[in-house]
């Protein structure tokens, strides 16, 4: 085994040139800015050619006495070396990687609706939300025609057909069919209440029956700012064994709790409805009310009338039942401060579009 | 609806002092009487009384006149000039009336007074003098509409009661300006309440204050204190009949029928001021004396009352139907043709020309409702027949709509008239005409009564407890319905009750509004408050999610949810283009529409919707995309009329099915439009217009929420459609589910819209009743590797690209995972009249890693089905 030396290179045995070398590869390392030259001083003071790894060659040629000598004096400080390369290395490319996300920085204050935006009809969503709330408590969801026989718009509400309450709606009547009938009146109505969904459950579905109906009525009122021809309504209805009107008004606080905060509470005051005996209209305590805080309209209530039941073959004496109505457009125009009732049926999307998705 | 004034209020139950309108109406609220509004005091400030000292006319050069007038207002004149300090000067107003002289009492508004305007009252400067008030005119006081000059009081007001009257004197009190009244809202069943002793009772049931009911009559024997004095029939009364040949449903129309007579009264005398004032305060114009009382009594009892001259009235009276084509010309001066269910009141003139005439050939008037202008109480009567009578108040009612005669009488009589009341009513008025109108009373006094005994009702005592939840004990529960005005008495069955319901409360039929009355005076504030336990309820239904999903799923993609009234003009049908025979054009019509413009019920959403999308576009929203879901009406041609059916009872099987067959079926649509950019230009590009594909889309994604696969074929016959641009959605079976793609270019300019506008309506019940009812059975997710293969087919121009893609799966096999068509290139590299469609396929194996063959075995398979079905090549 040969003993040459390489030129230039070290003696693996002289320490004092191989601290030398090893501060010469840690200045050149300290020296690199970039990860260039972090790549050109790696090369130089760890690459084949480098004082170290030539020193680290000679060893081979060494006596054996002289080999762990020099082995113990090459080998830590090329290790030395490797680390240091791989410490500047994490540097550099963390000096690399800042700059280069400083330099992709964008405008976050840019618009980003790339998509155009959708909306819910607030109506739809409260009537949606309203039917959430008595699903909750266990009730079914019923539906109904929007033009309606009139048995079931009246007759089979306890409206007959004098009674003065079936003048006080102003009513919607759909002429007869030319072809068909001789009659100039079809027997049918816009109906004016969500009421005749009532009567279509009871004589639908098994008792008991707990159902809320939402829906839209009509009224032959011009359209200003609080009145509409087209609105909507949600009718609560049940029949059971043993009800009474303190589980209206239970339901009714509870109801109105859900709809306008915990601090709401309703006030019940004797009415008059021909499709429930006792009757009561029901008022909501308001504190946003105009003027301050009161008590405003909130909807009509009262105990199922025995004549309704009688009409749906329930037999009064055994079962009895409350049912209560009120405004999803008053509900909202209350909860929303909606002061026109023009914004909510006119269709214009900046309406629908304030309100998103929901509620 | 009624007006109530304190002070008459008074006159029936004890009030508190200081009361205010308020405060009473907090107090009738709580036992149902709603507050319709409160009428402030018409009048505030000083309005005084004057004297007029001084009148000197002025011509003036616009060529009118004024008076320069020296008014004397006692207290309120200016201080002397004597250094007294007291008032001594007249007050100098002008003014423009003339209808006034030296000497008249007037009434003054010095500066300060706000009139019914409101109208603020200052001195000012006119015509060269300083006003220092105003003399008013019965208009300027909201006494009356058309205003006849200056009042001067003794004549126009107060006639021969102004001798006390002083200048100076306040004329807020002496003409009962300053009061303020109370509008009641009473509900139908309340009829007794259109008078002061029903809402006196009704405050005495919410305050228990002490109400001595007027309208009861006295007991025989009694003291005058309990009760009205009221005489029974004699033989000499004037005779009335009734002959009711033609009964509305079974019920004669007059069953009470008092009449009096009173001789001698002044014509001249005018009634009290106290009364004219409460009658303009209750709404109703003083006319003459007899009729001011016949309405004052009216008011203040409420019972309906007619005043006859007495000689223009031929015994008997008959009251009777109508017969065909006769006519009456009513106190409103209406000629009218009757109806033969219009009830009558007649008399029996025995005239030359007719002596034969059958008793009742002379109308003088609609029972109930309106009296005839022929037997009127006129300047000239001394000799009067007063009617107090009861009439059945459907007739009434029936009479009053039918001619749009919705009098004071008839809104009391069709909402239920006490028929014990006439025989006092009648006596009240006979006491004041005698002791207003220097009267006298006949001894001789009709009373036709064929009022039936009420019948009682049977009540379980505890049914109140059963429907209100509160537990009234037993002697509550009597206690109550007595104060209401029943008669409670036992019955052999133990806990049940025999109730006769007073005379003035015929809407108290059952068990029911007997409940409601204990409830209410009970008050309804002592109910708890208890939720009922939660039903076992199923949640939404299937078709309720889905419908919100398509609500939310539209939403999300875009489209804002707007609603339209459902109401059509035909003419839209035409500007839709729609051909003559569309089904569309089949719509229910309105008998009575808000705009008579649009009679129709709409058949289908989007010409509603498209109206919407106008409105938007007006105002300047250039990208609108809206949705609507909402029901159309699909009427049967030749469909029945609903049949007439009573209340109260369940219809039969064969009825109800009648019933369901008369209402047209109403499905539920969902319809979208957009118009303009369909995605928004920014900074990252110009945006995208919408076309027919959004429309589509928006149609397949209503589809995909409900979870319906639908066939999309080409419909070039579907308006408004463009005829080359419009897909029909249809069921696997063919169901038509709806339309989608571009508006035609014509209806689009018709509508005013942009062009290239884009729409779609889908049936939601069509695509609702196809969901299987079987749960949807998950495939399992391979985890082997796939495989990618993209093909370009080249296929004749007019062959679809869905044909194109079915071939593809048929021919590929189970191996393939998904296909999506990724470019449409049409160009002279394949030639004209073709077009290449490039796919791109995603292999895998369900159970293996694929082979080259495998791969090359399906596309080969592919590729052949496609050639096979639309003659497509590979792209070389």
């Amino acid at each position: 085994m040969s003993t040459d030396t390489t030129p230039g290179a070290p003696s693996p045995l002289d320490e004092p040139a191989l601290d030398a070398a090893v501060q010469q590869a840690l200045t050149a390392l300290a020296a690199a800015a970039t990860l260039d030259d972090l790549r050109a001083a790696k090369v130089a003071h760890t690459g084949d050619k480098s004082p170290l790894a030539l020193a680290n060659r000679q060893i081979g040629g060494l006596e054996p006495a002289d080999k762990a000598v020099a082995g113990r004096l090459v080998g830590p400080r090329r290790g030395r070396v490797a680390k240091a390369v791989a410490a500047r290395q994490v540097e550099l490319e963390a000096d690399r990687d800042e700059r280069v996300l400083v330099e992709e920085s964008v405008d976050v204050t840019l618009p980003t609706d790339r998509r155009p935006a959708g909306a819910r009809h607030p109506l739809e969503t409260l009537q949606e939300q309203v039917s959430d709330f008595f699903v909750a408590m266990g009730w079914e969801i019923a539906e109904g025609p929007e033009v309606e026989a009139e048995w079931f718009n009246f007759d089979a509400l306890n409206f007959g057909p004098d009674h003065p309450a079936r003048q006080m709606q102003d009513t919607f009547f759909v002429e007869g069919d030319r072809a068909g009938q001789a009659e100039a009146l079809a027997g049918l109505v816009l109906r004016t209440h969500t009421s005749p969904v009532q009567a279509r459950t009871l004589l639908e579905r098994d008792l008991p029956v707990y159902v809320a109906c939402p829906g839209k009525v009509f009224r032959t009122d011009e359209l200003d700012a609080t009145h509409t021809p087209v609105f909507h309504q949600v009718e609560g209805l049940a029949v059971d064994k043993g009800l009474t009107m303190a589980h209206l008004k239970g339901t009714l606080d509870h109801f109105a709790r859900a709809m306008f905060g915990d601090q709401a509470r309703t006030r019940l005051r004797p009415s008059f409805f021909p499709f429930t005996e006792p009757s009561a209209e029901m008022d909501l305590w308001f504190p946003q009310k105009k003027g301050g805080a009161g008590w405003i309209e909130w909807g009509g209530c009262g105990m199922v009338n025995p004549n309704v039941l009688r009409a749906a073959g329930i037999d009064p004496d055994e079962y009895s039942g409350f049912a209560f109505g009120m405004g999803i457009e008053r509900t909202l125009m209350l909860r929303h401060g909606i002061a026109d009732m023009h914004d909510m049926v006119e269709g214009d999307v900046r309406f629908s579009t304030q309100f998103g998705m929901g509620i | 609806m009624p007006h109530v004034v304190l002070d008459w209020l008074a006159e029936h139950v004890e009030l508190p002092a200081g009361l205010t309108a308020e405060q009473l109406a907090a107090d009738l609220v709580r036992v149902g009487l709603e507050e319709e509004q409160v009428h402030a005091a018409a009048v505030t400030g000083p309005l005084v009384v004057g004297r007029v000292l001084e009148l000197v006319a002025e011509p003036q050069k616009n060529g009118k006149t004024i008076n320069w007038c020296q008014v004397d207002v006692g207290a309120h004149n200016l201080p002397s000039d004597d250094g007294s300090g007291a008032p001594g000067t007249p007050r100098g107003i002008v003014c423009g009336a003339h209808n006034f002289g030296v000497g008249d009492l007037v009434v003054v508004a010095l500066p300060g007074t706000v009139l019914p305007g409101p109208f603020a009252i200052a001195a000012r400067k006119t015509y060269g003098h300083v006003s220092d008030g105003m003399i008013c005119s019965t208009t300027e006081l909201g006494l009356g509409e058309e205003s006849d000059g200056i009042v001067v009081l003794g004549r126009d007001l107060l006639a021969g009661e102004a001798d006390d009257v002083v200048p100076g004197q306040d004329a807020v009190a002496l003409l009962g300006l300053g009061d303020e009244t109370l509008e009641i809202n009473v509900t139908p069943d309340r009829g007794y309440c259109f008078s002061y002793r029903g809402v006196a009772r009704e405050y005495a049931h919410s305050t228990g204050a002490r109400f001595s009911d007027r309208g009861l009559a006295a007991a025989e024997g009694a003291e005058p204190a309990d009760g009205v004095r009221v005489p029974g029939a004699t033989p000499d009364g004037f005779p009335v009949t009734v002959h009711d040949d033609a009964p509305v449903r079974g019920v004669v129309g007059c069953d009470r029928f008092v009449t009096r007579v009173v001789r001698g009264i002044d014509p001249a005398a005018a009634s009290p001021a106290w009364m004219q004032r409460r009658l303009t305060q209750a709404g109703m114009r003083p006319l003459s004396l007899t009729v001011d009382v016949t309405n004052y009594v009216m008011l203040d009892l409420g019972q309906p009352l007619h005043a006859y001259d007495l000689a223009r009235v031929a015994e008997p009276v008959v009251v009777r139907r109508a017969r065909p084509g006769e006519r009456l010309t009513t106190l409103d001066g209406v000629d009218r043709t009757l109806d033969a269910e219009d009830l009558l009141i007649t008399d029996s003139p025995d005239t030359p020309d007719a002596p034969d005439a059958a008793d009742g050939s002379r109308i003088l008037g609609l029972a109930g409702v309106m009296g005839g202008a022929s037997s009127e109480v006129t300047a000239t009567t001394t000799d009067v027949l007063v009617e107090a009578a009861h009439f059945d108040p459907v007739t009434v009612a029936r009479t009053a709509r039918r001619h749009k005669l919705p009098s004071e009488a008839a809104k009391r009589f069709e909402r239920g008239v006490d028929p014990r009341l006439p025989g006092v009513a009648a006596q009240r008025v006979v006491d004041l005409l005698v002791e207003l109108g220097g009267g006298t009373a006949d001894d001789a006094v009709s009373d036709l009564d064929r009022v039936p005994a009420p019948e009682p009702i049977l009540l379980r005592v505890g049914e109140a407890e059963r429907l209100v939840g509160v537990a009234y004990p037993e002697a509550r529960v009597r206690e109550l319905l007595e104060t209401v005005g029943c008669t409670v008495a036992d019955t052999p069955a133990i806990g049940v009750v025999s109730v006769l319901p007073p005379s003035w409360r015929p809407d108290l039929t059952g068990p029911a509004e007997l409940v409601e009355e204990i409830a209410r005076l009970d008050g309804y504030d002592a109910i708890p408050s208890t939720l009922p336990p939660a039903p076992a309820g199923r949640g939404l239904t299937r078709a309720q999610r889905l419908r919100r999903s398509v609500a939310r799923g539209l939403a999300e993609a875009g489209f804002v949810q707007t609603l339209s009234y459902p109401f059509v003009d035909p003419a839209q049908h035409d500007a839709l283009g729609l051909p003559a025979d569309d089904v569309r054009r089949h719509a229910l019509r309105l008998a009575n529409p808000l705009a008579a413009d649009r009679p129709e019920m709409r058949t289908d959403l989007l010409t509603t919707v498209l109206d919407t999308v106008r409105r938007n576009v007006g105002r300047g929203t250039e990208d609108v995309a809206v949705f609507e879901i909402g029901l159309v009406t699909l009427p049967a041609p030749g469909a029945p009329a609903a049949p007439q059916l009573p209340g109260a009872q369940r219809p039969s099987d064969d009825d109800l099915a009648r019933l369901a067959a008369a209402v047209p079926d109403q499905p539920r649509r969902v319809a979208g439009v957009a118009t303009g950019r369909r995605e928004p230009r920014g900074w990252w590009g110009p945006g995208r217009g919408a076309d027919w594909s959004d429309a589509l889309a928006a149609a397949r994604l209503v589809a995909d929420r409900v979870g319906v696969e639908v066939v999309v074929r080409a419909d070039a016959q579907h308006a408004p459609w463009h005829p080359g641009r419009c897909a029909r959605l249809s069921l696997a079976d063919g169901t038509l589910v709806g339309h989608a793609g571009e508006l035609h270019p014509k209806v689009l300019e018709t509508l005013g819209l942009p062009a290239r506008s884009v729409a779609f309506e889908v049936d939601l019940d069509v695509l609702l009743g196809a969901v299987p009812d079987e749960a949807f059975m998950a495939s399992e997710v391979s985890t082997f590797p796939h495989a990618k293969e993209d093909l370009a087919l080249v296929v004749d121009a007019d062959v679809p690209a869905q044909s194109v893609r079915d071939a593809l799966v048929a021919g590929a096999g189970d191996l393939l995972e998904d296909v999506r068509l990724f470019d449409v290139f049409t160009g002279e590299q394949v030639g004209e009249g073709k077009k290449s469609l490039a796919f791109a396929l995603r292999l895998r194996g369900a159970d293996r890693t694929l082979t080259a063959e495998d791969v090359v075995r399906v596309r080969d398979a592919a590729v052949a089905a496609a050639a096979e079905r639309t003659g497509a090549t590979l792209r070389a």
